[in-house]
């Protein structure tokens, strides 16, 4: 069925047909011609951010716990350049994003026209790719190929710059048809390559998977495939930040998440193993610390659907492109058919010896009656929401990773974190996409107070759409992960890292229509954690934590993962020179 | 797709990892890169090698195919062997990336540039300039009473001799289009 149409309404009918529901975005004079095709319908419904950036995060968070693209829309110039980090954000952590912006009209590109900006150029190193329409007739076709090309292969960001006089001129409107985009990456693996990977994992004595965000990525059956192949080899398990839930927190066999603020058994066994099965993960330099020293023994295969990943930081031996969906099922089939051989005995030693590395008990803290510890606050916030339908996101800094490493992710898709880009005002906003797909969920931003300000503006729109999403502020009056690197690397000068003039958040809620709840004692805890949950409505939990914590385990940067500090270790001076100047 | 198809260098069966895959040493490859002819296509390599360090020795780019739509670029580029392999694993990401091609791991292969220079002289340096040109097989290509335009093509190490021997003769200005390069044989 072809049409004749205008641009804009082309847009709206494109992104019926691609099955878009939802759409967040912010109106302005290079997108009016859109938003009054908006207007006219009712199959799409448009979120109206308070700022650019909020929209994209939340169609990330959108994105991240459906398994679907995410969709935003925005105006030219500074609509455009207020998604830049959105977008950056989405390409480090390889989310389906699709930005379309108002340009000004193409008779006016190059004149430095009001609200002009160069959106392709700006946005070309932050997209996985990007088109300037300057013909209505090829706006449908690539906006079709858009959705393809953000979703195939390494899902990421792309972005349609979209001038106003195509907006408002007509043509003809071409329904999606089969891709026929020269676009297809690999998604088959090899299978001489996967067949050395099952000898290898025959024979292994000290093997670990290492999964990452590319596990997630793929789709739940690939999370079905893992945790059948994990449990039917009783390989130990451990995953980076971005992978949490593809494996369960119960499973008998998971260590815990890795890297730098990772556990002592899950950075003890990437170091000593023998056989390391690297699943959609990317050897980030938070997970490999010093790489000369990363994993010195270890045979290493690595599954990943993007060539580039494969040999970038370490040196792998059985390299295997593809999806990892695809790859897990020949990789159970292969193993299934030669006879679902492992070192039985030997891989029995191993556990023992990770049992022993788990006693050390890395995520002890030192309890207080009378302060709550940030660590105790999460503890009381898994026990509480544990069974509830719940989602997490987060911003970014130590309450970051106390969440990581205390609350516990059964499933995948539940967990939605800047971990690539690490972008402080990055979880409310995307806290709101998440509530806005699954209306009926427990949507819980686990905060810090200087992050949560960063996109603060969003209380706006959780107010207006009525969104229940619950803002879990550890308030510790400090950038507490800026902080803490001072202590470790600037002789403990805080240079800037305090938070002055905090608001009072409990009227902060209040002012915006929502509820606040202020809570500094451990006794009350579970009370206020309770009266968030079951207040029907966003809610503002100001919990005021323990202001000088800091966040342990940790690799110190420049160290190896055997050189972990625990919580009671001295902390000054552990950081050489070479290591300081690294981030 | 075909740009992702990058074995030569990827796989275990090439000759790349025949080599140490994390030595130093700086090698010099040609790389072909066939892309889509659209807008912005050059900025998307040119911003891959700038925005992650990488070194570009010369590029030269046009279109190749008007029907189809497509340009080749070719590019040479030092590197260790691990940052090559780099390089091209992440131009086949780009997604108007058709093909990427390593002429100096599929070779053996042709290479020629072209160059334009300017000699300024009289009396004995501009007969010498004149009887070396036609040595190296140089064309005229202008000329007024104490200056010549000389055309040369060939290898860029031919250009490079060429031009060291024009530089005491009066060389003033050089104009190279950067190398060109195909494999050999079918």
């Amino acid at each position: 069925m072809t049409r004749e149409m205008t641009g804009a309404k082309m847009v709206v009918q494109a992104l019926k047909d691609q099955g878009v529901d939802t759409v967040f975005g912010y109106p302005g004079g290079a997108v009016l011609p859109i938003y009054d095709e908006i207007f006219l319908q009712n199959d799409i419904r448009h979120i109206l951010v308070r700022h650019e950036q909020g929209a994209v995060h939340a169609a990330e968070g959108y994105a991240r716990s459906t398994g679907k693209p995410g969709v935003v829309l925005v105006t030219s110039g500074p609509g455009a350049t207020n998604a830049v980090t959105g977008l950056t954000d989405a390409l480090l952590d390889s989310i389906p994003i699709i930005v379309l912006t108002g340009q000004v009209p193409t008779f006016m590109i190059g004149s430095d026209a009001f609200q002009e900006a160069d959106t392709v150029g700006i946005t070309r190193p932050c997209t996985k790719h990007n088109w300037l329409v300057k013909d209505t007739d090829a706006l449908p076709g690539v906006i079709h190929e858009a959705f393809h090309v953000a979703t195939a292969g390494r899902p990421g960001p792309v972005l349609i710059d979209i001038p106003k006089d195509v907006q408002f001129a007509n043509g003809t409107y071409q329904p999606p048809k089969r891709s026929t985009s020269h676009y297809q990456p690999q998604v088959k693996g090899d299978l001489e390559e996967i067949t050395e990977l099952v000898a290898a994992m025959e024979t292994a004595k000290r093997p670990v998977f290492y999964t990452g965000g590319g596990v997630i990525n793929s789709g739940p059956a690939a999370s079905q495939l893992l945790r059948e192949l994990v449990d039917a080899t009783g390989f130990p398990i451990t995953s980076t930040l971005m992978g949490l839930g593809a494996y369960p927190a119960s499973g008998p066999n998971w260590l815990g998440m890795l890297g730098m603020h990772g556990l002592y058994e899950a950075n003890m066994a990437m170091h000593d193993c023998d056989l390391m099965i690297a699943i959609g993960s990317r050897f980030d330099d938070r997970i490999t610390g010093r790489t000369d020293a990363f994993s010195p023994k270890s045979k290493k295969a690595h599954i990943d659907i993007d060539p580039s990943s494969i040999n970038k930081i370490i040196r792998v031996d059985i390299p295997i492109v593809g999806d990892v969906g695809h790859v897990l099922e020949d990789i159970l089939k292969v193993w299934k058919a030669r006879g679902r051989k492992t070192n039985v005995e030997a891989v029995r030693g191993w556990q023992a010896q990770i049992e022993k590395w788990r006693k050390v008990n890395c995520l002890a803290y030192k309890p207080s009656e009378k302060t709550i510890k940030p660590q105790y606050a999460l503890q009381r916030l898994e026990a509480l929401t544990k069974d509830h339908d719940r989602y997490i996101t987060t911003e970014v800094g130590q309450h970051q990773m106390w969440a990581a490493q205390f609350l516990n992710f059964e499933d995948p898709n539940r967990w939605m974190t800047s971990g690539g880009l690490g972008t402080m005002g990055y979880g409310f906003p995307a806290s709101i996409g998440v509530q806005i797909a699954h209306p009926d969920a427990l949507v819980i931003n686990v905060a810090g107070e200087a992050s949560w300000l960063m996109n603060m503006q969003e209380l706006g729109t959780a107010a207006q759409f009525r969104l229940p999403v619950k803002q879990f502020i550890l308030n510790n009056e400090r950038l507490g992960m800026v902080r803490q690197w001072q202590e470790l690397l600037h002789g403990s000068r805080y240079s800037h890292s305090w938070s002055e003039a905090l608001p009072d958040f409990v009227k902060l809620a209040e002012a915006f229509g929502a509820k606040g709840i202020l809570c500094s004692d451990p006794a009350d805890l579970d009370d206020a954690i309770m009266e968030m949950i079951n207040h029907d409505g966003p809610v503002l939990f100001d919990c005021l934590v323990e202001k000088h914590e800091n966040c342990f385990p940790m690799i110190p940067s420049g160290k190896a993962h055997n050189e972990m500090l625990l919580g009671e270790a001295e902390t000054h001076g552990v950081i050489d020179a070479a290591g300081a100047t690294m981030v | 797709m075909s740009a992702l198809h990058i074995k030569k260098g990827a796989s275990k069966h090439s000759a790349y990892n025949l080599r140490p895959t994390f030595s130093d040493v700086m090698e010099r490859h040609t790389l072909a890169v066939v892309v889509e002819n659209e807008p912005g296509v050059l900025a998307r390599v040119i911003g891959l090698f700038s925005g992650r360090g990488y070194n570009i020795e010369s590029l030269t780019v046009a279109e190749v195919d008007h029907t189809g739509h497509r340009s080749r670029i070719t590019i040479v580029t030092t590197g260790t062997p691990q940052v090559i392999e780099q390089i091209k694993a992440q131009l086949g990401r780009i997604v108007s990336v058709h093909e990427v091609h390593d002429l100096t791991v599929e070779g053996p292969s042709v290479e020629r540039e072209l160059a334009i220079l300017k000699v300024v002289g009289q009396g004995d340096k501009r007969v010498e300039a004149l009887r070396l040109a036609d040595i190296f097989r140089a064309n005229v290509v202008d000329s007024t009473l104490n200056s010549f335009i000389f055309e040369i093509t060939g290898a860029p190490e031919k250009i490079e001799a060429f031009s060291d021997l024009m530089r005491p003769l009066g060389l003033t200005e050089v104009a190279r289009t950067g190398v060109a390069a195909l494999l050999r044989g079918d």
